[in-house]
């Protein structure tokens, strides 16, 4: 009993930051209907460069992470300009938009190779002080309760964000009809480079939280976790934010659970993707979709 | 003559993994035609491989037993699999595939007769440079024949305007089943040919990158004409080569200048290579965005 509470709490950590990730993803899906497939890369560097701004800069981590969270929203102004915007007008924009992503991907993974090397590394110890408690035969640390804090909290500034302010609302606009956005006097062009600037802004959070979660980042973390997001925004709806989040805890859950169960981590991935499956075929607008199943 | 042996030589796997890989862009060339995107030919390639390489290192079959073998394996999965999922668009029907390859990647490291996670090994190495082409020739040609003929119109159809297609009398349902499975068993058969080729097959050897990969080398090349995805394939994988040859050296610069290559295509030739050999109906101007719904 302890022990499958343990692994839900588990899957709690993990399923918060799979959630991080997944709303960056399907922001840009949302409002552009296109997939970002950068945006693993995005994650990784963002870990990368948090890593070295403690490492070799000597920064706090409190100072590093939105640094790097920083830098990593800059990185999305940059697959916007190179990759996105030049083909926004092209008729087959969803394929070729795939390919440029792709591309940006492919010079990001280079980056990260060339600027941090090829081995995985690690926060140093002591980046963040972590207390250890135990509450009914459960452990818990500090540090997972921080990232779970942080990931909840970023994804509530996003949600209010997008419902409140001004710009959040342009968001939406060009979302639902970009013509009609441009009609009523939105900054079009704009307003898609900022949401890829949050968009990436969250995935190297999400990064980050990951390195300190797992105490290990690599290059290739991103390949990882590219398919687990691509996972988590079908389940919980393309272009939904409630449901990206809702769809990284089940994801996270049904990671854990699987291996609490069969005794083996073999089958963890076998489960979650039959699920995506069905889900693609019963449901296809995902849990908390918009029910648009026609591409136009 | 000399001279060409001493390419062969040195570049021989290169020229084989190029025929290989052609052979898989065409395969997904045949869903595309369609305007259906499919991330399960690289898991149709596994099944493929798989299913072969098992026939002939349990069973002992002849090559062309195995070779076919995988084909058929492949095409009665695409079938199965095509009729549910084709009713997906776009996206969708993206994801749905991606999820399958997934599955028979996890099943190719969970199963027992497939090896595991080290592979099945111990494949005899007897697929020769001219099988690859001469596959590779039949497969284009057939392409190239099915573009003029019904089937082919009616892809085109599908893909245009699925709606108005169904208005006019197209069978959508029969015409994307027939293309996914034809594809699917393409794919099967280069999978077994590579099963062939290198000594032992992985799972890894067919997950989501390689999914990509073929993706890439159809919108690199060219979706819309049967050469098009063997362009794309021929330049992608002699790219490093190619790169070493000029003197790039290995490791992150390489791997940077294969993104930005990949970049300039997509950005400045919307045709892919293939609009530079001929002119084809240009699609780089969107005349009005379509409305979402």
């Amino acid at each position: 009993m302890n022990l499958l509470a343990q692994q839900l709490v588990n899957g709690l950590f993990i399923g918060s930051v799979y959630g991080l990730f997944a709303v960056g993803y399907t922001l840009v899906f949302g409002v552009l209907d296109i997939l970002n497939l950068a945006h693993a890369a995005v994650f990784t560097l963002g870990g990368l460069s948090a890593v070295w701004l403690v490492q070799a800069a000597g920064m706090s981590i409190w100072l590093a992470f939105p640094l790097a969270t920083l830098l990593a929203g800059g990185l999305g102004l940059l697959i916007n300009a190179a990759a996105f915007a030049p083909l926004r007008r092209r008729a087959d924009s969803q394929f070729s938009g795939l390919i440029s992503s792709i591309a940006m991907a492919i010079i990001f993974d280079a980056a990260a190779l060339g600027l941090f090397g090829a081995r995985s590394v690690r926060f140093p110890p002591g980046t963040v002080k972590v207390h250890v408690w135990q509450i009914a035969g459960v452990t818990i640390t500090s540090l997972q309760v921080g990232i779970v804090l942080v990931a909840t909290l970023l994804m509530l500034i996003l949600t209010l964000f997008l419902q409140r302010s001004r710009t959040g609302k342009a968001i939406r606009t060009v979302a639902e009809n970009e013509r009609a956005a441009m009609l009523l006097g939105v900054n079009v062009s704009g307003i898609i480079a900022f949401t890829f600037f949050i968009s990436s802004a969250l995935g190297g959070a999400a990064g980050v939280l990951y390195g300190l979660y797992f105490d290990s980042l690599a290059p290739d973390m991103g390949r990882a976790i590219e398919l687990k997001g691509l996972a988590v925004i079908i389940l919980g709806g393309m272009g939904s934010i409630p449901g990206a989040i809702l769809g990284g805890l089940a994801f996270g859950l049904s990671e854990v659970l699987t291996v609490a169960v069969s005794g083996t981590s073999n089958l963890r991935d076998a489960v979650a993707f039959t699920v995506l499956f069905a889900i693609l075929l019963l449901r296809p607008s995902g849990l908390l979709g918009r029910g648009k199943l026609r591409e136009a | 003559m000399e001279q060409l042996a001493q390419f062969y030589a040195v570049y021989g796997s290169v020229i084989n993994f190029i025929g290989i890989n052609a052979l898989l862009a065409l395969s997904l060339n045949f869903t595309l035609a369609a305007g259906m995107l499919s991330l399960g030919n690289a898991a149709f390639a596994g099944i493929g491989g798989y299913t072969a390489g098992i026939l002939t290192v349990h069973l002992k079959a002849p090559l062309i037993v195995s070779l076919c073998g995988g084909s058929l394996m492949a095409g009665v999965v695409g079938l199965l699999l095509g009729m549910p999922v084709l009713r997906l668009k776009g996206v969708f029907l993206a994801m749905a595939t991606l999820a399958f390859g997934e599955v028979v990647r996890i099943a190719a490291v969970n199963l027992d007769i497939t090896g595991g996670a080290e592979g099945l090994t111990g494949i005899p190495n007897i697929t020769r440079t001219w099988m690859i082409f001469l596959a590779l020739a039949l497969a284009a040609y057939f392409m190239a024949t099915l573009r003029r003929s019904r089937i082919g119109w009616g892809l085109i159809s599908i893909r245009e305007d699925e709606t108005a297609a169904a208005c006019l009398g197209v069978d959508i349902t029969y015409y994307k089943v027939v293309a996914f499975t034809i594809g699917a068993m393409v794919a099967g058969f280069a999978g077994a040919m590579y099963a062939h080729l290198n000594y032992l097959i992985t799972p890894r050897d067919f997950g989501f990158f390689i999914a990509v990969d073929l993706l890439v080398y159809n919108i690199v090349g060219g979706t819309r004409i049967w050469y098009g995805p063997i362009l794309g394939a021929a330049l992608l994988t002699a790219l490093p080569e190619i790169l070493r040859g000029v003197g790039v050296a290995a490791g992150p610069v390489r791997l940077a200048v294969n993104g930005v290559i990949l970049l300039l295509v997509i950005l400045f030739l919307p045709n892919g290579l293939a609009s530079l050999f001929t002119r084809l109906r240009p699609v780089a101007v969107k005349t009005g965005r379509a409305e979402r719904t």
